[in-house]
């Protein structure tokens, strides 16, 4: 059968360069001494920590539980022990540290009781929540807690669900090698998503590139129940990106702001149907991950890498050379370099990719944009990236967002075929963090106005009420004494103030007799005299507290 | 001659009373003027303007008893956006009135808060939690950093902390990118 493809606008062709690791099998990481374990390795809330330095763990355990709905939980990816909880480096560009449990583990990688999920007698929203607390979030680089993507909603409905094997970045192959040896857990996966979703069209899109991976996926599709159809698309740069795989599968564009479930399309990568079906049917939450470690290494290759392993680990393995001249954590297309190697591999580590001065010459310097075009021409999000990179560099955000900067998938086709050698990408994504800036303080202020109108309105309320009370009061007092004695009744109002005066006085004679302290009457003179000293002595001291202190002596 | 004198007077007292009825009719509530300049100032409440708060300053610029450049904490940015509006030309900010500083919340020392209140009192956003006597504590997602509740705390436990740069809060730098060979 075959299908009729589409294409997208734009897109590149870089060298691929997925044979270096793609020949090679997967092997599994060793066990390091010392696990790192960031607790914000997915989009939305950080996790938060349920165990407590010192204790136990075993692998598997949850860890950090998932905060809120857009959140996912983390695990022990071994068994060990707890032996901190503070901010550590963790594989961001800043350097920046982050809150992370560090375990050490004590080698015997003990297993807890791992229970499957029966997901068909399960309530939806139960099963969901067991994702959650599972830890699955997207495997292909956003890291999009999978519980959230897999509720179709009250109004959405997803009658197609793609699955996206296309890894249409140079260099990486982990879902190539993943889609070769574990199709069938793959398509596991893929049939829990399809009883979640109510999906009736199941694609699975591969680049062309990927015979084998295509082979094996097609052999496995046809042992399944359901209908699973495996499309092989051109290899085409960034034909793996999840609204060009959209639009190549189904000739559907989502629309600006939108997000595809819109149109009735939810995407999910190969390797997050994989950690589905571990979770499901062999109650494994999410604590290990394929990763390609390729580039200026020695035997480049993939390997199965249990979350909080330092990314050093698998360079040492893979061979470390001569000449390394820095690390990205992704592609050369979109990765981000990576401060330091003693960051832990996350959920959302695909690749570490080597970098020396042969395989990446560093970029001549850039020159000023001739608006070319070019960058329009590659863009496969079909903006005017010259106009965004002019308004990015200016400062005007306001105009880069009329010209939807916020569809800018930072594919980085724009910087690839840049004459000029801009990095325009590092603009595009240094104006939406500005934006997002500016957008989170007018919130601060919007909420500070609102606090300082509201505190005005509560004084305002209260000397009111104040004056009113008091008014109250005074006017309670004159109706009790003009109602009192009747001889009063014809007097001035002079004379009724007077009178006011002077019950007030009586008042305050009658209350100090009153609280006169009795316990001094009919005293023992000896009792008596006791007093008298005591209250010489509080006349002295407070003679001595009027006088100024006299100046210290200067030693 | 005449008729047409009668004529123009007659538009004219037409005209004049339908614009008298429609000012009283057709009256804006507030200063929609004041109202964008106060979209635009910070709303630290700082006073450091000096006047008490960000909307009394708004109202100020708006009738022109005000400059706008005596924010510093709007900073060089801010006054921009306000000369933008208001279609005046840019000037520098009045150091009379303070220098800009790196955003910052305050925090109490509650080893020597005694519990006065005073600090309450003074912060204009209620961003202080506390009573006579009980220890009292920053609501630090709500405080301005305004500093009005540091002169009037007794005994000095109240210090400004600069928010620190974490990764919640981290930005994209603006690209370096050298476009010229230094010679």
């Amino acid at each position: 059968m075959s299908r009729t493809l589409f294409t997208f606008k734009g897109g590149v062709h870089p060298p691929e360069h997925k044979t270096e690791s793609n020949t090679q099998p997967i092997h599994s990481a060793p066990l390091p001494r010392h696990l790192v374990i960031p607790l914000s390795q997915h989009i939305g809330n950080p996790a938060k920590p349920v165990v407590n330095v010192g204790d136990l763990v075993r692998k598997g355990q949850m860890i950090a539980a998932a905060d809120g709905y857009i959140s996912a939980a983390v695990h022990a990816s071994s068994s060990g022990t707890v032996t901190a909880i503070d901010m550590q480096a963790v594989p961001h560009i800043s350097g920046l540290h982050d809150l992370c449990i560090t375990l050490e583990t004590d080698g015997r990688d003990e297993w807890i009781e791992r229970t499957p999920l029966d997901y068909l007698a399960m309530a939806p929203t139960e099963l969901r929540m067991q994702l959650r607390d599972m830890g699955l979030a997207g495997l292909g680089g956003a890291v999009f807690p999978s519980a959230v993507k897999l509720d179709p909603g009250a109004a959405h409905l997803c009658p197609t669900l793609i699955i996206n094997g296309g890894e249409c970045e140079p260099w990486i192959t982990c879902d190539d090698l993943l889609m070769r040896h574990h199709a069938a857990d793959i398509l596991q996966g893929v049939a829990v998503m399809r009883h979640l979703l109510g999906s009736t069209e199941i694609l699975v899109g591969i680049e062309d590139n990927k015979p084998e991976a295509i082979a094996a996926m097609q052999a496995a599709a046809a042992r399944m129940d359901f209908a699973v159809e495996i499309v092989p698309v051109p290899a085409h740069y960034p034909g793996g990106g999840a609204k060009q795989m959209i639009q190549v599968l189904t000739g559907k564009e989502v629309p600006s702001g939108k997000l595809s479930t819109d149109i009735g399309i939810q995407v999910f990568n190969v390797g997050t149907a994989h950690a589905l079906a571990r979770a499901v049917h062999h109650g494994e939450p999410l604590i290990s991950r394929l990763v390609t470690v390729t580039g200026h290494v020695q035997r480049p290759q993939n390997f199965e890498v249990l979350i909080g392993t330092p990314m050093r680990t698998l360079i040492t393995l893979a061979g470390e050379r001569d000449g390394t001249t820095g690390v990205l954590m992704g592609g050369p297309m979109m990765g981000v370099p990576m401060p330091s190697l003693d960051v832990p591999v996350v959920k959302a580590t695909n690749c570490v990719l080597v970098k020396s001065a042969e395989l990446f010459p560093p970029l001549p310097r850039a020159m000023p944009c001739i608006r070319c075009t070019r960058c329009a021409d590659a863009c496969p999000a079909e903006l005017q990236p010259q106009e965004l990179f002019r308004f990015a560099k200016a400062g005007d955000f306001g105009r880069a967002q009329e010209y939807h900067l916020f569809d800018c998938i930072e594919c980085g086709c724009c910087s690839y075929v840049c004459p000029s050698h801009i990095p325009l990408v590092d603009y595009y994504r240094y104006a939406k963090s500005e934006i997002w800036a500016r957008e989170k303080e007018k919130r601060a202020s919007d909420l500070a106005r609102e606090r300082h109108e509201f505190r005005q309105f509560r004084i305002e309320r209260e000397k009111k009420e104040k004056a009113e009370k008091l008014a109250a009061k005074a006017q309670a007092k004159r109706t009790e004494l003009s109602a009192a004695p009747a001889e009063n009744a014809a007097t001035s109002e002079a004379d009724a103030k007077k009178a006011l005066i002077a019950a007030a006085m009586a008042r305050a004679q009658a209350r100090k007799a009153e609280a006169a302290p009795k316990n001094t009457d009919n005293v023992s003179p000896e009792t008596q005299r006791e007093i008298e000293e005591i209250e010489a002595r509080r006349a002295k001291i407070r003679e001595l507290a009027r006088k100024p202190l006299e100046p210290k002596e200067k030693n | 001659m005449l008729a047409a004198l009668l004529v123009m007077v007659g538009i004219a007292v037409v005209i004049g009373l339908v614009l008298g009825w429609s000012a009283i009719r057709l009256k804006v509530e507030g200063n929609p003027l004041a109202e964008k300049i106060d979209a635009i100032l910070p709303q630290t409440q700082c006073g450091q303007c000096g006047f008490p708060g960000c909307r009394p300053y708004a109202e100020a610029i708006a009738k022109g008893e005000a400059d706008i450049n005596q924010c510093p904490p709007g900073g060089e940015e801010g006054m921009k956006k306000l000369a933008d509006l208001l279609g005046v030309d840019p000037k520098p900010l009045d150091e009379s009135h303070g220098t800009p500083k790196p955003k910052s919340v305050a925090f109490i020392d509650e080893q020597t808060c005694i519990g006065c209140t005073l600090c309450i009192q003074a912060c204009p956003v209620d961003a202080i939690s506390g009573a006579a006597k009980q220890m009292h504590t920053i609501i630090a997602a709500e405080c301005t950093g305004c500093e009005l509740c540091v002169p009037p705390c007794p005994v000095d436990c109240i210090s400004m902390v600069p928010i620190a740069e974490d990764l919640p809060h981290w930005k994209w730098k603006h690209p370096v990118i050298m476009m010229k060979r230094v010679a």
